[in-house]
């Protein structure tokens, strides 16, 4: 070997070893084999607990800042009523912000229909926030990873990431994000991340009167909500889009979506 | 191979140089990929850390419990012990030091958005004892003649 093939091979392996290194820099293993989280926040709601009051969407406003006046919510409420005659009517006025304080189904564009007693074959109110899906879509469409998965399974917005593009908003099956109209980034429940990270409740599990909002972790054996979902008849939201999510419900029937 | 070929090949390397170079400075160092692998977990970390640092505004009925005691005894035998004291009251925030006073909501409103009669067998809300907020003295203000911290008949 001369001196000038030897300058030339160690060149080729210096950038070899070089571009290999930097490869690992911009995917690590050790991230992704790091650590697998001993807790997964799940959410299981008691449909016929719930009494349409409203104080669960009222606390996520104030809690998490999302204008109180602006039609937009983390967390709503849905009102399911099933007549004699096969229809469903649904609504959920303002978020269910305010409760739900007549019969009178909002039909929109100021128009409402009543329903009598006499009709009504069964009825539920259904509250709605963000199912921290095992697969979320959300995350998937995201193009700069603004929006990503924590280790305990709760998807999170990078408010200082997000271009604000809305393709999240349109992936999502269960229409759980909008925009912020304050910081003009994708907005969604979070399960209260600052309030569960030190130990307390979601601020619509604290406000719930009945006990219908309930927030567990999956990992956990002997978490009651863990039980329920392990040992009875529970029902997810659009189980079809594949998405896995993790807010289950119980006492609710078909018709609901 | 001719030099033609190797020219605008050298150029694109180079741009794929800048472009790494610029990404150095420009990515923070925590942006990767973290524990939910590449598809859902490609984020900056610090982030995670934002979202903890959000301020913590509902403090729950023991927050309220030491220097209320009268009041929190008071409504714990009464069935409206199971509502939080924050649903009426408002949020405590950093109470007494701030808000020093909180806004309590004593409206009508608040109470019929559990007694509202509604005929629905199955949910809890048919098992509320409720009235017809259009024939039950349409306009007055419920407090007028009821105490919610006692919950019951007409004092």
């Amino acid at each position: 070997m001369t001196r000038r093939d030897f300058f030339k091979l160690s060149l080729k392996g210096v950038i070899t070893a070089g571009l290999a290194k930097g490869l690992f820099e911009l995917v690590k293993p050790e991230h992704i084999l790091a650590s697998t989280s001993n807790i997964r926040r799940v959410f299981l709601i008691d449909a016929h607990e719930c009494c349409g009051c409203g104080l669960c969407v009222k606390a996520c406003k104030l809690e998490n800042e999302v204008p109180y006046e602006s039609s937009v919510s983390r967390t709503w409420i849905e009102r399911y009523v099933m007549t004699k005659d096969g229809k469903v009517h649904a609504d959920a006025t303002n978020a269910g912000r305010d409760g739900f304080t007549s019969t009178k189904i909002d039909l929109g564009m100021g128009k409402y229909k009543d329903i009598k007693k006499e009709d009504i074959d069964k009825a539920f109110f259904v509250p709605k926030l963000c199912n921290q899906c095992e697969n979320p879509s959300c995350v998937q469409v995201c193009p700069v990873g603004a929006t990503y998965q924590a280790a305990d399974g709760v998807v999170l917005v990078d408010r200082k990431w997000c271009i604000g593009c809305g393709y999240c908003i349109m992936a999502c099956p269960y229409g759980v994000r909008f925009f912020h109209p304050k910081y003009r980034t994708a907005e969604k429940c979070n399960f209260c991340y600052h309030r569960i990270s030190k130990g307390l409740k979601t601020a619509c599990v604290q406000a719930c009167v009945f006990g219908s909002r309930k927030l567990g972790n999956l990992k956990d054996p002997n978490d009651p909500v863990t039980k329920t979902i392990m040992t009875e008849r529970v029902w997810v939201l659009k189980e079809e889009y594949g998405t896995k999510p993790q807010v289950y419900y119980t006492n609710l029937s078909m018709e609901v979506r | 191979m001719k030099n033609h070929v190797f020219r605008p090949l050298l150029v694109v390397i180079g741009l794929v140089a800048i472009v790494l170079i610029a990404r150095l400075f420009i990515v923070p160092k925590d942006f990767g990929v973290w524990e939910r692998g590449y598809m859902y977990g490609w984020h900056r970390k610090s982030n995670e850390e934002d979202w903890k640092a959000v301020k913590v505004k509902f403090q729950g009925r023991e927050y309220c419990k030491d220097c209320h005691s009268e009041q929190y005894s008071q409504i714990s035998t009464t069935p409206h012990a199971i509502i939080q004291c924050e649903n009426c009251h408002g949020p405590a925030i950093d109470h007494p030091a701030d808000p020093p006073k909180l806004t309590i909501d004593r409206s009508r409103n608040l109470c019929i958005r559990c007694h509202s009669y509604l005929p629905y067998p199955t949910t809890i809300r048919s098992k509320i004892k409720g009235i017809n907020p259009d024939e039950h003295n349409p306009g007055i203000e419920c407090v007028m003649c009821h105490n919610p911290h006692k919950a019951s008949k007409p004092k």
